[in-house]
């Protein structure tokens, strides 16, 4: 427990996520976690996981994507530190505003840096949005209240403003920013944050913040290797949300702000190794090694296969595992729009409406009245029981083959499987119920019965062929 | 609690004391090295950016070194801050000179990090020191940033070479090398565009902008700097290590260290690849730039984080 939460710990500052702002939830997520876990005793691990990902959802949220644009003229105000991305940003902003259906006004209220109203006025250019600048003056103020004046008169309804990038030490600079929040008085103000931010973040936010009342956050330079721990600090620090994030030069690379997947991202999950440590986690060790000593052993029952299918379900939907998976990608496909999960359900409860000695020997035991038993206590069609105990029969010789082969010659047996009808060519895992639209002759339907049960042959005479 | 147990931790703690050395007993004000006192030196570390890593190998040092005795916080920041600036040292001139001029240097760095600020800094300051400089301006992807380099290079005397936007930026530095060649000019400095380090495409980009450098003068770029923003987290050695891995960075400028950033990544950088700091910028005027000096950088580390935790 104490290793779990230390590991959180590193992870959290390995991500930039600020001193105090790790400490504070660490402590919170132990005592929490303990608690819980005394309550409902499950693994601590699995638990304490849990509970972190889902503090981190909750601290880092609610989301709050809009605009919260007016109906006659909205001003958004967008101010940070140099470099963070402001102006790129304000022309992501005007392109979605526009997307929109408004007509949003871009204003260069950049008068430090050299040719950053050029940069906006090519932007501008880009995106067929008007651009409001002022040559040659010094005073910002100025600028924000004549372009608003102007943006009225060209019957624009959402204005911009791209403030100079500037330290929140710089209390000239500040105090300027505070001018044109008084004199301008923009209904959202936004703090641009770059992605990439260390431990500062906590600092630069919390002086925005109380200069100006921050409305909201962007998050910048999110589309590389980044973990973003800033969006935490910065989140806790202002308690204003985080409302988009931006991932790539381009001008709509833009994205509304998940704290889900922010969470992951800060975490390091989403790659092969959290898939490992969410078996080493959520798989019962002892229970596959005893399935793994059937297995070798050549004994394969219903009730080995119910185990694995368990302890594979554990780690999460069977879809995300797959992608999770290197290589697994075509498998993916395979399953899209498949109703996997259903299937999986319905095998279990047909195992579990077993007797123990049907599950060890299904093909012997099953009759017809005790198929017709296990169907009404699964609750699915009697044929249904026949499908699983031929598939689970195509599996128990596969495995007794595959016992005897090494580990090369088992993996291209796994790809044959694969590639041809699966484990058993008659079964098929059950589409999502969609209605085809027509219904079928008798006649027709007698074809179509004639034309599986040849593609079943042929199935069967290549298997025996190989 | 019971009875009991308070009992026993207040004795714990007078068997504590009884552990500590005799000398330190009659320090004034000192502080007892325990798991608060770790923690909050590890606070102290991990607020500059210096990451997890190298902080706790601090921490681990100070409680072998220290371990139950008393101190002052102070002295032990001052033995930290020596190691520092003995592994942060350096000698010799921040740039390697050509031995025939000109002397070519590439500067890159993520988008927003601070290079067109940082090359109008350096160019300042080489013109101070009586150089002729050429810039090329082989940033050719972002808005403006042309403009914004060709007014730098009004405002501190210096060539500038340009291309349009879009065009190839391996031609424009080409050209630019070709411009201080043929002019007999002290230095070339090249800007490029802003990327980050996991866009494969770009990175390749900059590594042909290097070697068509390097096919005008072989040994060129005599250096190739990374400029780091100073608020820039643990991504900063993912920087330098992508960075280094395409064009063979030479050394760091750190930019915008005159916020209350640290700039502390630059310790795990020099720790994961001996990339040095060579310059560091401190504001937003021309002659806002000065040569790194360990000394300064390590004294400036710690400053306003004592009792902060």
């Amino acid at each position: 427990m104490r290793e779990g939460l230390e590991l959180v710990r590193n992870a959290l500052l390995e991500a930039d996520v600020s001193y105090s702002v790790v400490k504070d939830f660490v402590d919170r997520v132990g005592a929490e976690a303990v608690g819980e876990a005394v309550l409902k005793s499950l693994n601590p691990s699995q638990q304490l996981a849990g509970v972190v990902h889902r503090e981190l959802i909750n601290l880092m949220g609610p989301v709050d994507h809009s605009l919260h644009l007016r109906g006659d003229l909205t001003i958004l105000m967008l101010c940070g530190l140099q470099g963070s991305g402001k102006t790129t940003t304000c022309g992501k902003l005007g392109r979605m505003i526009r997307e929109r259906g408004r007509k949003p006004f871009l204003v260069a209220a950049d008068l430090q840096r050299p040719a950053a109203i050029q940069q906006l006025h090519v932007l501008g250019e880009q995106l067929g949005i008007p651009v409001y600048s002022e040559p040659g003056t010094s005073d910002p103020v100025a600028v924000c209240q004549n372009a608003v004046k102007e943006a009225k008169k060209q019957g624009a309804d959402v204005v911009i403003l791209d403030t100079a990038g500037r330290l929140h030490v710089d209390e000239a600079l500040m105090d300027e920013l505070r001018r044109i929040d008084r004199r301008v008085s923009p209904e959202q103000v936004y703090l641009v944050v770059d992605g990439m931010t260390g431990q500062d973040a906590v600092n630069s936010a919390k002086a925005f913040n109380e200069a100006l009342e921050l409305d909201g956050v962007v998050m910048t330079k999110l589309d590389g290797d980044a973990r973003g721990g800033a969006a935490l600090s910065v989140k806790q620090i202002t308690g204003v949300p985080i409302k988009f994030i931006g991932v790539g030069e381009h001008l709509d690379a833009l994205e509304e702000f998940h704290p889900d997947r922010m969470a992951g991202r800060i975490l390091g999950m989403g790659d092969m190794l959290s898939l490992v440590e969410q078996a080493q986690q959520k798989v019962d060790q002892e229970e596959m090694a005893r399935a793994q000593a059937q297995l070798e052993k050549g004994e394969f029952t219903l009730e080995t296969f119910r185990s694995m299918m368990a302890q594979t379900r554990k780690m999460g939907p069977l879809q995300k595992i797959m992608g999770l998976i290197p290589g697994m990608g075509a498998a993916n496909k395979m399953m899209e729009g498949l109703d996997a999960e259903g299937d999986l359900n319905r095998i279990f409860g047909i195992i579990d409406s077993m007797t123990p000695a049907e599950r060890r020997n299904p093909t012997k035991l099953i009759d017809q009245s005790r198929r017709r038993r296990i169907a009404t206590g699964a609750g699915v069609e009697p044929h249904e029981v026949n499908d699983l105990v031929k598939q689970f029969d195509g599996m128990a010789s596969m495995m007794k083959r595959m016992n005897s082969l090494g580990i090369r010659e088992r993996v291209k047996m796994m790809n044959e499987l694969q590639s041809g009808g699966f484990l058993n060519p008659g079964a098929q895992l059950t589409r999502e119920k969609k209605g085809t639209g027509k219904r079928l002759t008798p006649a027709e339907k007698a074809r179509a019965k004639k034309e599986r049960e040849r593609e079943l042959r042929r199935k069967k005479r290549q298997q025996r062929g190989r | 609690m019971g009875f009991f147990d308070k009992f026993k931790q207040g004795l714990k703690k007078t068997t504590q004391l009884l552990n500590t050395d005799i000398r330190d007993l009659f320090k004034r004000e000192g502080r007892l090295v325990d798991e608060a006192f770790l923690e909050e030196l590890f606070a102290i570390l991990i607020k500059t950016d210096i990451g997890v890593q190298a902080g706790r190998q601090i921490v681990d040092q100070v409680q072998s070194d220290f371990r139950g005795r008393v101190v002052h916080l102070e002295d032990v920041l001052d033995t930290i801050r020596k190691k520092l600036k003995s592994l942060l040292a350096q000698t010799g001139e921040p740039i390697r000179w050509a031995e025939t001029k000109p002397t070519v240097i590439l500067v890159a760095g993520v988008n927003g990090s601070g290079k067109t600020t940082s090359i109008a800094k350096l160019a300042h300051m080489l013109r101070q020191q009586g150089k002729s400089v050429v810039l090329g301006a082989a940033d050719t992807f972002r808005a403006a940033a042309v403009e914004q380099l060709t007014i730098w290079a009004g405002r501190t005397g210096c060539q500038i070479v340009t291309g349009p936007q879009g065009s190839d930026p391996a031609s424009v530095a080409h050209r630019a090398v070709a411009t201080a060649v043929e002019q007999g000019a002290d230095v070339c400095i090249v800007d490029t565009a802003g990327r980050l380090q996991t866009q494969q495409n770009l990175m390749q980009e900059l590594g042909k902008i290097r070697r068509v450098i390097g096919k005008q003068i072989p040994e060129a770029p005599h250096e190739v700097f990374l400029v780091l923003d100073a608020t820039t987290g643990q991504n900063g050695i993912s920087q330098a290590k992508h960075f280094s891995e395409a064009v063979d960075a030479t050394g760091i400028v750190l930019a915008k260290l005159d916020g209350t950033a640290k700039g502390g990544a630059v310790v795990a950088i020099w720790q994961a690849m001996q990339l040095p700091v060579k310059f560091v910028g401190v504001g937003e005027q021309p002659e806002d730039l000065i040569r790194f000096d360990a000394d300064n950088f390590v004294d400036a580390l710690f400053e306003g984080l004592l009792g902060t935790s």
